[in-house]
Order: C-alpha cells, then sequence, then structure tokens
C-alpha cells in the first residue's frame, strides 16, 4: 500500500517534469523573452544586462532547474500582455474556472450515472433509446456548437438565462465566488451544461457499457441464483462493481473538463483561466501558456492521485495486497 | 411415487437467432426423488446446463421455456412470475456454479454475501444469520470459520472459494441443489475433496441434487442416476451401475470406452468418431445417427421413442426393434 | 514487390471484412445505411463545390456589402439569388457552406492520414526497437493522452504562431491545423501497431529475413500493417469525426482557419456575432451541417467498430 503510493507518487513526479521541460522549452525558445519585456528603444548593452540578470546565459539544465524551482514556488514570470506576474493573474482567474468545471462534474455524474444505469437495466425500453440517441448527439456536437444553441434558445429566443459573465460574485478571502448569488447561480447553468454534457454521454455509455458487462458475469448470476431481490443484485453488486472504471475514467474527465473549459469560457465569455489561456495563445503570451500547462498537469497529477486513493477504498482486492 | 421432488415433462428450451429458433432443449423428461443424486452428462453444447439453468428459470433472454413442464414438490414452478421464482431460488433450490474465482462478488466479505443471502430467505437477525453462517462454513470445512468469514473472495484458494459457494448454495436449507461443473474450474487435486463436500452436505441436510457435468469419473464417484443428454435430447437414464456396466445406447457404449478404467488396461481407449451435430443442422431422426455404428434406415427418418428397459429408459431404434445388434 | 504487398493487405482486409459478416451487418442497420448516404452526400457535395454552388465566395469581386446579411430567401425578406440568405461580407451562406465543408474535410482527412502515418511508425519503431526507445516513445503518448486533444492542438498552434511571428498566417493555416490536430491524434494508432509489433518481434521469420539480408523493419511492416488494418480503420473513422470537431472548434476560437478561407467552424465564429442581432443564418446553417457532418461519420465509425470488433480500448 505505502510501496504503491510511493511509485504513484514518483510517477506523477516525473510526469510534472516531463510537462515542465515542454513548458520550459516553450517559454525559452517560443518568442524571445528579453525582447518581448523591452520597447524598441532600448539598447543592445541594456538587453544583455538583462538577459544576464535573467539568467539566460547559464546553461539550458541550469535554466530548466530555475524555471522548474521558480514554478515550484509558484513564480511563472510576467505575462507579456498584462506585464504582471502570471501567478498573480491565474490565481484571479483559477475560481471561476474551477466552479464552473466542479458544477459541470456534477451535472455531468448526476445526470449521466442514473441514465447509464438505467439504459443498462432496461435495454430495449423507449426511454433508453432516447438517452442512447441524445448521448449520439452529445457526441457529435462540438461543444461550442451546443453552447451556441443554449443562448439562442435560452438568452436571446425566451430570454430566460445570461448568455454571459458570472453575475455578480461574493468574494471569500483570495476566492470569489458566483454560486452564493441569484444571478451568479443564473448565470453558471448554461456554461455547466454545455461543459458537462459531452462528459455526461460519456459516463452514460460507459457506465451502460460496464454495467451490462457487470450483469453478465458470474457472480452476479450466482447472486440471482440464490434468490437474492432484484433491486439488491442491480445496485448492491452490479453497481458497486461497475463504479470502479467508472471511478477513474470520471476522475480522469475532471482534468478534460477543466480543459474543455477553453472553449465554454470562450462562448460564454466567462472570466476563467480558460479564456486566459485561449488569449495568451492568441497573442503568443508564452508565460501563460506555459503557465496553464502546467496548472492543468498538476490538476491532472492531483485528481490521478486522488482516483488511486478512491480505488483502494472501493476495491479490498488493492487495499489488502500490500498486507 | 411420493417422494418425487423434482418432476420435468418434455422440457423444450429455445434460443430465437438470426439464422432462426436454436433448439437446444427437446422435449427432456426426468424425475428426482427426495435426497437423491442425478447426474447429468454429455458433451459441451449437449443442453447440460440450459437444462439446469431452465429449472430455476435463469435462462438467459431472448431465450426461454417454449415447452413442458417443471413440477417441484407437486406443484408447477415453470409458469411462476419473476418474483415468485426468485423467492423459490435459493430457498428451495440452490445453485452452484462452475468457477469458484468469478462465482463471488470480489467487493464484498464472504460475511456480507452470507448474510445477506440468509436473512433474504429466513427471518433470521443479523447476528443469528451470522452464527449460522460461521456453522456452514465450518460444515464445508473452512478452517477458522468463524475468523475467515471476514475475508474477502480474492483471500481464499479455488477450492476453498467453491466450499463458501456450496456453503452460500445452502445457506437457506434448499431442497435440491443444481450444481453446473462443480469441479471443473478446479485443480484435479481438489476436485475429489469438493465433490465429497457436496455429497456429505447434501446427505447430511437431506438435499437432492442435479449434478452437471461432462466427466463420467464424478458421476460414478457421486451419483444415484444419471442421464445422458446428446444434442439436447436424453438419450439414456438410469441407475449409474447400470448404465456405466450395461449402457444401451450405443452414444453411452461409445462414452463408457473412452472412460480410462484400471481392469481394462488392454483396451485401447476408444473414440467416438465425427462430432456432435450443433444444434442449428441437427438431422432428421436420431440426432446420433451420423456417428452410429449400428445405424439403421428407420434412425435417418425417424426419432426414436424413450422406451423402459429394466431399470433405465432409452430413446433408440436398437431397442424398440428387438436389439439388433 | 509493393503491388504484391498491396493485394495481401487487400486479401486480408477483405477476407476480415467477410469473417466480421460485415455486410450483413452493414444491410441489417438501417441507421448506418442512412448516415452513409449523408456522408457520401456531404463528401460529393463538399468535393463539387466548385460545380454546385450557385456563387464562389473567394471572388471578391463579386461581393457586395449591399447584399450583406440578407435572410433566406423563404423568409420573404431574403434575395431570391441567396438560397440559405448572405454573411456580413454579403458572401452567399450556401456556397461558404459548400466551399467550408470542403476545407473542413480536407483538414480532417489530412490530419487523420497524419496522425496515422506518425502513429503507425513510431508504433512499430517502439515495438522494434524496444528498451530506451519504447519507453520515450510511450512515456510520451501516456503524458499526452492524459491531455486533451483540443488543449495540445491549441499549444502547438500556438507555439507555431509564436515561431513564425505569426506571418502569412492566411497561407499557413492549414498546413499548422493539419500538423496540430495530428500530433494530438498518433497515440492510439501507435498503441495498437506497437502491441502487434511486439507480437510479430519474436516470430522466425523476422529472424529469417534477417538471415537472408532483409531488413527486418521492412518485412515487419508488410506482416504488422494487414494485422492492424482493422483496428486502425476503426480509429482513422472515429479519429476524423474528432477531427473535425478540433478543426472547427480551433477555427471557432479564432486560432485556426481565416475568414478570408472560412471552414465551417469560421462561419459560426462570425455568425455568433450576430446571433443576437437577429441574423442567425450565418451560424445555424453551418452548424447543422457540421452536427449532421459528425453525426454521419461517428455511426460509421461506431457500426464499423461493432462489425470489425477489433480489440480496442
Amino acid at each position: 500500500m505505502i510501496a504503491f503510493v510511493i511509485r504513484r507518487i514518483i510517477q506523477s513526479i516525473i510526469v510534472i517534469m516531463v510537462v515542465g521541460l515542454v513548458a520550459f522549452v516553450m517559454f525559452r525558445f517560443v518568442g524571445d523573452p528579453v525582447n518581448q519585456m523591452v520597447g524598441l528603444e532600448t539598447s543592445i548593452a541594456d538587453r544583455e544586462l538583462l538577459r544576464e540578470q535573467l539568467g539566460l546565459n547559464q546553461p539550458l539544465i541550469v535554466q530548466y532547474w530555475h524555471f522548474i524551482s521558480n514554478a515550484a514556488q509558484g513564480d511563472f514570470g510576467t505575462s507579456y500582455q498584462y506585464r504582471r506576474p502570471v501567478s498573480e493573474i491565474l490565481g484571479e482567474r483559477l475560481p471561476a474556472t474551477l466552479e464552473l468545471a466542479l458544477v459541470s462534474a456534477i451535472f455531468a455524474i448526476a445526470a449521466g450515472i442514473p441514465m447509464g444505469v438505467y439504459t443498462a437495466l432496461y435495454r430495449d425500453s423507449v426511454l433508453s433509446n432516447i438517452f442512447l440517441t441524445v448521448s449520439l448527439i452529445g457526441i457529435s456536437l462540438p461543444s461550442f456548437l451546443v453552447g451556441i444553441l443554449l443562448i439562442f434558445i435560452f438568452s436571446v429566443h425566451l430570454q430566460w438565462l445570461p448568455s454571459f459573465g458570472r453575475g455578480e460574485v461574493v468574494d471569500l478571502g483570495w476566492w470569489s465566488t458566483g454560486l452564493l448569488t441569484a444571478t451568479g447561480l443564473k448565470a453558471i447553468i448554461l456554461p455547466a451544461i454545455t461543459l458537462g454534457l459531452f462528459q455526461m454521454t460519456l459516463i452514460m455509455r460507459l457506465v451502460r457499457s460496464e454495467m451490462m458487462e457487470v450483469l453478465r458475469t458470474d457472480f452476479v448470476k450466482f447472486a440471482k441464483a440464490r434468490g437474492l431481490k432484484t433491486r439488491v443484485v442491480h445496485f448492491g453488486h452490479a453497481l458497486k462493481n461497475t463504479m470502479i472504471p467508472v471511478i477513474t475514467i470520471t476522475g480522469l474527465q475532471f482534468g478534460s473538463i477543466i480543459a474543455f473549459a477553453i472553449i465554454t469560457e470562450t462562448v460564454f465569455q466567462w472570466p476563467g483561466s480558460g479564456l486566459l489561456f485561449l488569449q495568451a495563445v492568441q497573442n503568443v503570451d508564452v508565460p501563460i501558456m506555459a503557465a496553464y500547462l502546467l496548472m492543468i498537469a498538476f490538476l491532472f497529477v492531483l485528481i490521478n492521485l486522488i482516483v488511486d486513493v478512491l480505488y483502494v477504498v472501493v476495491d479490498p482486492r488493492i487495499r489488502l495486497e500490500g498486507s | 411415487m411420493s417422494d418425487v421432488l423434482l418432476s420435468v415433462r418434455d422440457m423444450v428450451v429455445d434460443f430465437p437467432t438470426r439464422h432462426g429458433l436454436l433448439r437446444a432443449v427437446d422435449h427432456v423428461s426426468f424425475d428426482l426423488s427426495r435426497g437423491e443424486v442425478l447426474g447429468l452428462v454429455g458433451e459441451s453444447g449437449a443442453g447440460k446446463s440450459i437444462t439446469g439453468a431452465a429449472i430455476i428459470g435463469l435462462i438467459e433472454p431472448p431465450g426461454h421455456i417454449s415447452g413442458g413442464t417443471v413440477h417441484l414438490d407437486g406443484s408447477r414452478i415453470d409458469n411462476l412470475g419473476m418474483e415468485e421464482m426468485r423467492r423459490i431460488r435459493g430457498k428451495r433450490v440452490g445453485m452452484v456454479f462452475q468457477d469458484p474465482l468469478t462465482s463471488l462478488n470480489p467487493l464484498y466479505t464472504i460475511a456480507k454475501q452470507l448474510i445477506q443471502t440468509i436473512r433474504t430467505h429466513l427471518d433470521l437477525t443479523e447476528k443469528q444469520a451470522r452464527a449460522r453462517a460461521i456453522g456452514l462454513l465450518e460444515e464445508v470445512g473452512i478452517p477458522a470459520a468463524d475468523k475467515r468469514i471476514d475475508d474477502y473472495p480474492h483471500q481464499f484458494s479455488g477450492g476453498m472459494r467453491q466450499r463458501v459457494v456450496i456453503a452460500l448454495a445452502l445457506c437457506a436449507g434448499p431442497e435440491l441443489i443444481i450444481a453446473d461443473e462443480p469441479t471443473t474450474a478446479l485443480d484435479v487435486s481438489v476436485q475429489s475433496q469438493i465433490i465429497d463436500v457436496l455429497k456429505r452436505m447434501c446427505a447430511e441436510h437431506g438435499t437432492a441434487v442435479i449434478l452437471i457435468t461432462h466427466d463420467m469419473g464424478v458421476i460414478a464417484e457421486a451419483a444415484d442416476r444419471v442421464a445422458v443428454l446428446y444434442s439436447g435430447r436424453i438419450a439414456e437414464i438410469g441407475p449409474v451401475r447400470e448404465v456405466i456396466k450395461q449402457a444401451k445406447h450405443p452414444y453411452t457404449k461409445g462414452l463408457m470406452r473412452s472412460i480410462p478404467t484400471l481392469t481394462q488396461t488392454n483396451d485401447r481407449l476408444t473414440q467416438i468418431p465425427g462430432t456432435m451435430p450443433r444444434i442449428t443442422d441437427r438431422p432428421e431422426g436420431c440426432a446420433f445417427a451420423p456417428r452410429c455404428g449400428h445405424v439403421m434406415d428407420i434412425c435417418r427418418s425417424q426419432q426414436p421413442a424413450t422406451r423402459s428397459v429394466g431399470n433405465c429408459e432409452v430413446a433408440c431404434h436398437l431397442e424398440t426393434e428387438g436389439g439388433a445388434s | 514487390m509493393s503491388t504484391d504487398y498491396q493485394t495481401n493487405e487487400a486479401k486480408s482486409l477483405l477476407r476480415r471484412v467477410l469473417d466480421s459478416d460485415i455486410w450483413y451487418s452493414f444491410k441489417k442497420s438501417k441507421v448506418t445505411m442512412v448516415a452513409a448516404g449523408v456522408a457520401l452526400i456531404i463528401f460529393l457535395a463538399a468535393l463539387l463545390a466548385p460545380l454546385l454552388a450557385p456563387h464562389n465566395p473567394f471572388d471578391l469581386a463579386s461581393l457586395s456589402l449591399m447584399d450583406s446579411l440578407l435572410p433566406p430567401s423563404w423568409t420573404g425578406m431574403g434575395d431570391p439569388r441567396y438560397l440559405l440568405g448572405t454573411d456580413d461580407q454579403g458572401r452567399d451562406v450556401l456556397s461558404t457552406i459548400l466551399y467550408g465543408s470542403r476545407i473542413s474535410i480536407a483538414v480532417g482527412l489530412a490530419s487523420v492520414a497524419f496522425a496515422a502515418v506518425l502513429g503507425i511508425t513510431l508504433g512499430l519503431v517502439a515495438g522494434y526497437m524496444g528498451g530506451a526507445v519504447d519507453a520515450v516513445i510511450m512515456r510520451v503518448a501516456d503524458v499526452q493522452l492524459s491531455f486533451p486533444a483540443i488543449l495540445i492542438a491549441l499549444l502547438i498552434d500556438g507555439t507555431i504562431s509564436g515561431l513564425t511571428g505569426g506571418v502569412n498566417r492566411e497561407e499557413t493555416a492549414f498546413t499548422v491545423l493539419v500538423i496540430s490536430i495530428g500530433l494530438s491524434f498518433w497515440v492510439q494508432y501507435a498503441r495498437t501497431v506497437r502491441s502487434s509489433t511486439l507480437v510479430e518481434r519474436d516470430k522466425e521469420y523476422v529472424q529469417a529475413a534477417r538471415l537472408i539480408g532483409l531488413h527486418p523493419f521492412l518485412i515487419m511492416l508488410r506482416h504488422v500493417l494487414p494485422n492492424v488494418m482493422g483496428p486502425v480503420l476503426v480509429i482513422a473513422t472515429i479519429n476524423l469525426a474528432l477531427a473535425i470537431i478540433t478543426e472547427a472548434t480551433l477555427s471557432f476560437l479564432g486560432v485556426g482557419m481565416p475568414s478570408t478561407q472560412p471552414s465551417l467552424g469560421t462561419m459560426i465564429r462570425i455568425g455568433n456575432d450576430f446571433l443576437f442581432s437577429g441574423e442567425w443564418w450565418i451560424t445555424l446553417f453551418p452548424g447543422a451541417l457540421l452536427a449532421v457532418l459528425v453525426l454521419a461519420v461517428n455511426l460509421l465509425g461506431d457500426w464499423l467498430r461493432d462489425a470489425l470488433n477489433p480489440k480496442l480500448r
């Protein structure tokens, strides 16, 4: 068990270092950091001085080490566009993205799992076919198109819900939340559905196929043969076993929810980190791009670790392996 | 015949497929007395497992029983609703599956699975159910049962798991156990132990057994009577000794010759030529005719009726035509 | 030599096709037949856009701002020359959609081909060389697989435009998109090909080939490729749908095709600005075509996966 955790942590560190290398290479070689920081009138001598100050004359491996150790302390350099520390800008934008991702994930799980279970248990029912058709459309519609359609229906036509922004936010220390105001809650509905729809169909299809697989296993047949109540067989025995792969994949999906937020945030002008990243890509603001990449990698690794822990809690075969 | 526990009459099981209806079980009839062990033997695909599953209503859809009756202790059970059938499963008819490695839910302790089953069928408290479960585990020969009951399935060996499966099948005190290839997936060294446990438990509890297997050795060791299935039909049924010593159906004879025994050291083991027809292209008349060494014209056109010969029943034209061998 | 190899490959594919009852399942599934029909129509329409389109949206001389933002002709307020209306520059929406789907499909096909070639090559190399090369390639694959393709495509796109200084955007947009999308989809091919290569590597014919002086790599290519044709075909079909979506998304986000050569995604982005002022047709028509196209390709991919039933994760 402890060996397992240590192995996982080492793997995570390797992932971060690899992504860090990519981020560093981008940071160092895409555009000249010095040119980005100074004006046209700066003399060559001043540029060289700055280059020295920034450590850009040192061997690359030393520069990489500086980059990584600075990043570990939350220092990602200065944004070319905003002329402010990247960590500060990212810190302001992150709560909006995380709230959106969280609400979307809850929506995806709360709708996806029951729909998946239902379609697995009642394979040929009308409702199952409707769910499956909707899921196919959900997978085929690009998420920006879903967002545009929702805006067209609920904002332009019905004028029920806002089409952009977060509504009013409340500051809780360094965290600003939109979940405590009426306008904030209203504003998050459409973006959350847009962002969560794809994940919902994914979870639904996954739960369905896993559940159908588990329903065919011997232990479910044996549970039925022992005369256990249908409800117990389906939800006690089958669903619990279904959840193991579902937890893994759903957990990993949370990382992609945050990345997919780039699109949703653009459609709804949601002031989060995804929108920030997109603007950075458009303006080749490399420090922000690099920092965003590292942040996603860190979140990914963190989620992976949480998923592993959950896995251990659910599955006794892993839990008892070491002991 | 008041001690007849189970009576299966003309049971037919069909599976609709895109090539048409597959008749997996074709007019199978047999009786089973209380406490009796009936072996069902045959090659894979002969319909043994489906017969077993059909009795307790566990045929996978779209398969279904499309003819015949099943009576348990005098009352008909093949036409019961799902909920009534569920109450019979586990409570009156238990089942043991082939592979103990996959028969148990890996995420629950043995205790949870036993107690859940016991309390589904018997009106006991958690504590009483646990005591009963520990008692059962001791009976099937699990050492330190009061401790091991809280272990997970993966912490047991294959043989031990099959003992747990037997305990689970017996835990509500059923009158009949259907054991579907209970030893096939096990090491040879533990196979006879498991057969012993099954035999002993059922004898002690007065439970009848339908023992489904392709292994005549297991039948010889454990069964009182044996039914030989060929291509979904019963070829021959009778007391084990008689069927083994004086098989009447050419298929049974061939089957017996293919078993190695200590006394027949000189004889070569013989194989029955050919293979069992797939149920999609079962020939008209006797299904065994294409492989039979005694085949007559009538065999190819007319399906043989079942005749009583001594204590046995045989479906073969040789018996009706006066034994022209 | 190479024709011999191609007939082998074709034979193996044909056998696989017949073994898996593929025609039976195709004829049985009405949905698949409809999807195939729809996909075929859209592909043909895109291919023949210059012949079918009533106007040439790239011919700047024919555009007139007088004709801009006209609604579809059946609404009564439009112009009969423009069946589906016009956009903000006076371009015929129907013609632009036809030309736009041409670009979308071309980017999709090119990036799938790029990803397949790259993935198959890296998979073969990883499987054949083993050791450190294998470890590096597969580790990169693992890390990349944990990031969504759209993020990787955005990063590559941003990097390329950073390196080129963003000049000649209009000329390079197509290539940049193909590279960005292709680089984000190679992993699945590589994994499939690698595992198949690992199986073949230790077989005797590979040793034998070495003895007669043939490069074992070429021999492996000949034997591994037919084995993985089925899975690769399925991955490619599903990836085509994903690639079209990714292209549309990048263009929608403003880092894809420029508005002078609009793909479907670019048109949706342009139209999005006019959604609130009531000019819905600029967005909704290309959006609908995009959705139908992707749905049809997805359905074909699903059917192909079930019919060929390769072991796919």
